[in-house]
Formats: structure tokens, C-alpha cells, sequence
């Protein structure tokens, strides 16, 4: 993978400069890559990694199961893009192993879970079952350490 | 009581860091932001610990052979041959100690009659000068010039040989500067070396961590093997300083000095640090290569940072250091590294600390992630700015 993608990945806010100091290219190249990875989709946008733990009202998080019957053409791939719409998912993917698909949804409440998950979900054409799993704490999330980092335990000088 | 009476006069002699001030106000400060540590920020590789755990958990607890465990010291042989094409006996040429410092202690001891004159090229790593003056020989030092890429020249070295040298310390890749010697530096000086008939400790303990031109160690260059012990170990190359595992090759005689000493002042290294470094050396050059890349990014950020804010930095090609010049702001390194401190806690070290020749520099590690070196950076350029130069 490209490292720029990586960088990236884990923190937008170098600027151009310094992510040519950082790769040992010029800026113009990277200025283009990146233009690229926008103009193709790849990089879709940039966001704070926000740590929802220590938001007062941040709401509830659930990661559910799904086992789905395929349909003869298009597989998985219909149910999951309808339930791609919904705006209380946050992420949709196509497992391996004894279920077809996860979801993380959110919402305020868990009632407003269980109503998305009684009403919408369990209504879809092709679900056989749901097992709904709430999250109750982050630890981790996407590669960034959530809990309390331990503080850096190197004697601060040394020769 | 008088205490200087019956302490040795030797150590006493020896005298204590004279930078130890600023290091003084540095452990005093709450909340600094420090760009100042000598050791990687990796944790050791997983499955490295996972090997010692085992060998805790299967209760293997006990001494090992003096030289240490055979199997540690063939992979060793292995590795130096795998690495830097270097060919050491595992039986009768390699020691195996508690970090590389007790190795260049030994060597220093082993080697050193009081009179005898060690030369010591600097800026350098610390413990040089006073392990000479403990082993009762006269340090003398060769300043090394950025002109050179801070190397140590043929000539340097010739002009500072006198009928009672004895040693050359060599310490490439070298900590503070980041400098390496490429193969026909070393050429160059091995000439100098053979023709004095000077013996050499080659402490390459960063010989892991060099970007582009792969290390080349002094034993491999023609001539030198039989007059050179070279210094390794696990602490950089795998992220292990803990551990304090290190080891000694040369020829069979100085490793055979080197072991009685060991012998009756250690014993042998810990047992379970060589259960890990064992691991290490079969399956660990993937974790070497990945912190590499990582220190490379770093380096290329941190140096390219200070070139853009005025700071000429030196382009290091070795160990995890950068030593921008701080010439160009009138202040001395200590004065530098005071205000720098005082503004915007951010602790760094004078580069006087390596020897004199450092004035003029400071030294900043990059064995950090690049966020905590993006906020340090930020924090020296508003430094910068403010002082107005």
C-alpha cells in the first residue's frame, strides 16, 4: 500500500510540505497523488477521530449480525445496499463464517436500536435472523488508542 | 568522615557529565516535551518477549555457559556473516554480555595498560572517555568537522598518533550525529591503523539502523580483523535496551581476556534476555526492517523540518539522531537548550555534551512518533520566530 495512503490514514493534517519531508518526494508529486486518490474515490473525505466515550449524550453503538439468504443474481450485494441507506448504519460488511453480515448502527437509545431493528431490519426481504450485540466501552477504534495511553515511561534523558 | 581518602582516586578523577546542570532542570519540569532519548520507541518484537516467557514459564532460570548459551552465540555467528559478511567462531571468538557497555568496558580493560594513549574521535557517545581513564590510559580526542560529514578522516587520525597510541575507539553509525562511514572511509583509515600497528574497539551499535548505504564494519575491511573487536548488540537493532544484552567478536586471545573478566565480575548475561535474543536473531529481521522504514520517515521529516526553518542540518545516514546547527542564532548549545526549555518545554540535548566539538550543535532524537515530533517541531519554530533570527 501506498505509504502517503497510510500517513493519511492516521493523520490528516500534515501539510503538503511536510508530507514531502516525510516520504522523500517533492510536493508537486504528492500534491497530484492526492488530487488523484480524490478524483478516484480512494480518499473520500477528512474527519476527526472523535473519542464518543467522553461525549456527554453521545448515544449507543450496536454491532449485529445478520444471516441473509442470497439472491440467485446479485448475491448479498441487494439487501446490503438497501440497508446501506439507512442513516443509523455506520458501516455494512460481507463476512466469512457463521453469519453474512455485520452492521454497526447508532442511535440515541437503545430503544431507537431495538425499533431499527424490529422495524426496519427484521422487515427486509431475504433475512433469516439478527443477533444484536451494544457496545459498552471503546478501547480502541480504527487504529487510535481510546483508553488512557500510558505516559511515555523512557527516562526523558538520556545520552 | 573523608570518604575522597578511601575511595579509588582514579574514579574519583573521573569527572561527572558537565552539562548534568541542564539535565538537572530538565527532570525538575512537569510536562516536557522531550526529543532527547537515546533508545527506540518500539516495544520489543511480541513473539522476541514471547520467547523469554516461554523460557520463564518451561522454568529454564538458571546460569549460562560464561560466553553464553552456544546456540545464542552460532546464531550470532550467523547473523554477523548473514548481515556484514563477517565470519566469527562461535566458540572461541564471540562473548556475549550484559549490553553493549560492559563489552566496550571489558575491551578497554583487557586491552589497556596505564600510559597508553586511546584516541577518541568526537562528537561521540559518553562513556568513552571515562571507561579509558578507568581503565588508567590517557583519552585523546579527534573532533570530527561537519565539513567532513562528521567521519573520521585518515588524516585526522595520522596527526593524532603519537609513539604511545595504542587504540582507536571508532563508533559508526555514530550517536549524536547520525554519521556513518561508508567502505572506503574505513579503507582509508585502515591504512593508518595497519602502519601504526593500532589496535581498535569498533563499537557499532546502531549498525542495524542506516539508511541507503548499508553499514560496512571495520573487521571486514582487509587487515583490520585480526586488530579489531568489534561492539554489538540487541538494544537498537531490535528494540531491546532492557534487556541489556550485548556481545564482543574478535580474535580468540582478547575474547579469552575479555571472558575471565566477565567471568568473575558477571557471571554471564541474563538467561532469559538470550532466550529472547535467540528469537530475535532467527526471526526478527522483518521487525528490523519495519522500524527502519519508520526511523527513515522520521529522520526525512525531522531534518527536512529544521532545514526549512533556518537550522542547517547535517543529512545523518545512521541511528535515530539528527544534529541541526544552531550556529546561526549567536547562542551557545547549553543557552539554546535552556531557552528552548524555558519557553516551550521542549528538552533537547547541547550538543557539548559529546565532547566540545559538539558546541554549535544540538542533538534531537527522532525515536518518536511523527505526532509527538510534529508538535515538538512546531513548538522549536515558534522558538525560532520568537528570538528573531
Amino acid at each position: 500500500m501506498d505509504k502517503l495512503l497510510r500517513i493519511l490514514s492516521e493523520n490528516s493534517d500534515y501539510t503538503t510540505s511536510e508530507l514531502a519531508n516525510i516520504l522523500g518526494e517533492e510536493e508537486d508529486a504528492i500534491e497530484t497523488r492526492i488530487a488523484d486518490y480524490e478524483k478516484n474515490g480512494i480518499i473520500k473525505g477528512h474527519r476527526a477521530i472523535v473519542d464518543f466515550e467522553n461525549v456527554e449524550d453521545s448515544g449507543v453503538t450496536a454491532y449485529i449480525e445478520l444471516k441473509v439468504t442470497p439472491l440467485k443474481e446479485k448475491g448479498f450485494d441487494e439487501v446490503a445496499e438497501t440497508i446501506v441507506g439507512f442513516d443509523e448504519v455506520a458501516s455494512v460488511y460481507l463476512m466469512a463464517g457463521t453469519y453474512d453480515l455485520a452492521l454497526i448502527v447508532k442511535g440515541d437509545t437503545i430503544q431507537d436500536i431495538s425499533s431499527f431493528v424490529s422495524r426496519k431490519l427484521s422487515a427486509l426481504d431475504g433475512i433469516l435472523s439478527t443477533a444484536t450485540h451494544f457496545i459498552l466501552k471503546r478501547y480502541k477504534d480504527d487504529g487510535v488508542i481510546l483508553s488512557e495511553i500510558p505516559d511515555d515511561e523512557r527516562r526523558c534523558m538520556q545520552f | 568522615m573523608d570518604y575522597t581518602k578511601r575511595l579509588n582516586n582514579t574514579i574519583q578523577q573521573v569527572k561527572p557529565s558537565g552539562i548534568r546542570r541542564f539535565f538537572d532542570i530538565v527532570s525538575e519540569m512537569d510536562d516536557v516535551i522531550s526529543l532527547s532519548i537515546g533508545e527506540p520507541d518500539f516495544r520489543t518484537p511480541w513473539h522476541v518477549s514471547k520467547a523469554a516467557i516461554d523460557s520463564l514459564e518451561k522454568g529454564r532460570t538458571w546460569y549460562t555457559p560464561n560466553r553464553g548459551f552456544e546456540k545464542l552465540r552460532d546464531e550470532i555467528s550467523s547473523f554477523v556473516k548473514r548481515k556484514y559478511n563477517l565470519t566469527y567462531s562461535a566458540k572461541e571468538e564471540i562473548l556475549v554480555t550484559v549490553g553493549g557497555s560492559e563489552a566496550l568496558d571489558l575491551a578497554m580493560r583487557c586491552l589497556l595498560n596505564p600510559g597508553d594513549e586511546v584516541l577518541i574521535h568526537q562528537p561521540s557517545f559518553v562513556c568513552y572517555e571515562p571507561l579509558t581513564l578507568m581503565a588508567g590510559a590517557t583519552p585523546v580526542v579527534i573532533n570530527t568537522q561537519q565539513e567532513n560529514c562528521f567521519r573520521l578522516t585518515a588524516q585526522e587520525l595520522e596527526d593524532a598518533i603519537t609513539p604511545k597510541t595504542k587504540l582507536l575507539v571508532l563508533s559508526y553509525p555514530n550517536n549524536p550525529t547520525g554519521a556513518i562511514m561508508r567502505r572506503g572511509d574505513l579503507e582509508a583509515i585502515a591504512e593508518v591503523i595497519i602502519k601504526h600497528d593500532l589496535m581498535v574497539i569498533s563499537d557499532e551499535i546502531y549498525s542495524e539502523l542506516t539508511y541507503g548505504d548499508r553499514h560496512v564494519s571495520l573487521a571486514s575491511i582487509e587487515g583490520m580483523r585480526e586488530r579489531t573487536i568489534v561492539i554489538n548488540g540487541f538494544s537498537k537493532a531490535f528494540a531491546m535496551t532492557g534487556w541489556r544484552l550485548g556481545y564482543a567478536m574478535g580474535p580468540a586471545p582478547i575474547i579469552d581476556m575479555m571472558t575471565k573478566l566477565h567471568q568473575f565480575g558477571i557471571m554471564s548475561a541474563p538467561t532469559v534476555a538470550q532466550y529472547a535474543a535467540i528469537e530475535a536473531l532467527r526471526n526478527g529481521d522483518k521487525d528490523i526492517d519495519k522500524m527502519r522504514d519508520e526511523y527513515e520517515m522520521r529522520k526525512r521529516y525531522v531534518v527536512g523540518e529544521f532545514n526549512a526553518m533556518g537550522l542547517e542540518c547535517f543529512e545523518p545516514n545512521g541511528a535515530f539522531y539528527s544534529f541541526p546547527c544552531i550556529k546561526s542564532t549567536g547562542l551557545t548549545s547549553e543557552e539554546f537548550c535552556t531557552k528552548l526549555l524555558a519557553s516551550k518545554k521542549v528538552a533537547i540535548v547541547p550538543g557539548n555534551a559529546f565532547g566540545e566539538s559538539g558546541e554549535g550543535y544540538v542533538r534531537v532524537s527522532y525515536s518518536y512518533s511523527l505526532k509527538h515530533l510534529k508538535e515538538a517541531i512546531s513548538r522549536i519554530k515558534e522558538f525560532l520566530q520568537e528570538l528573531n533570527v
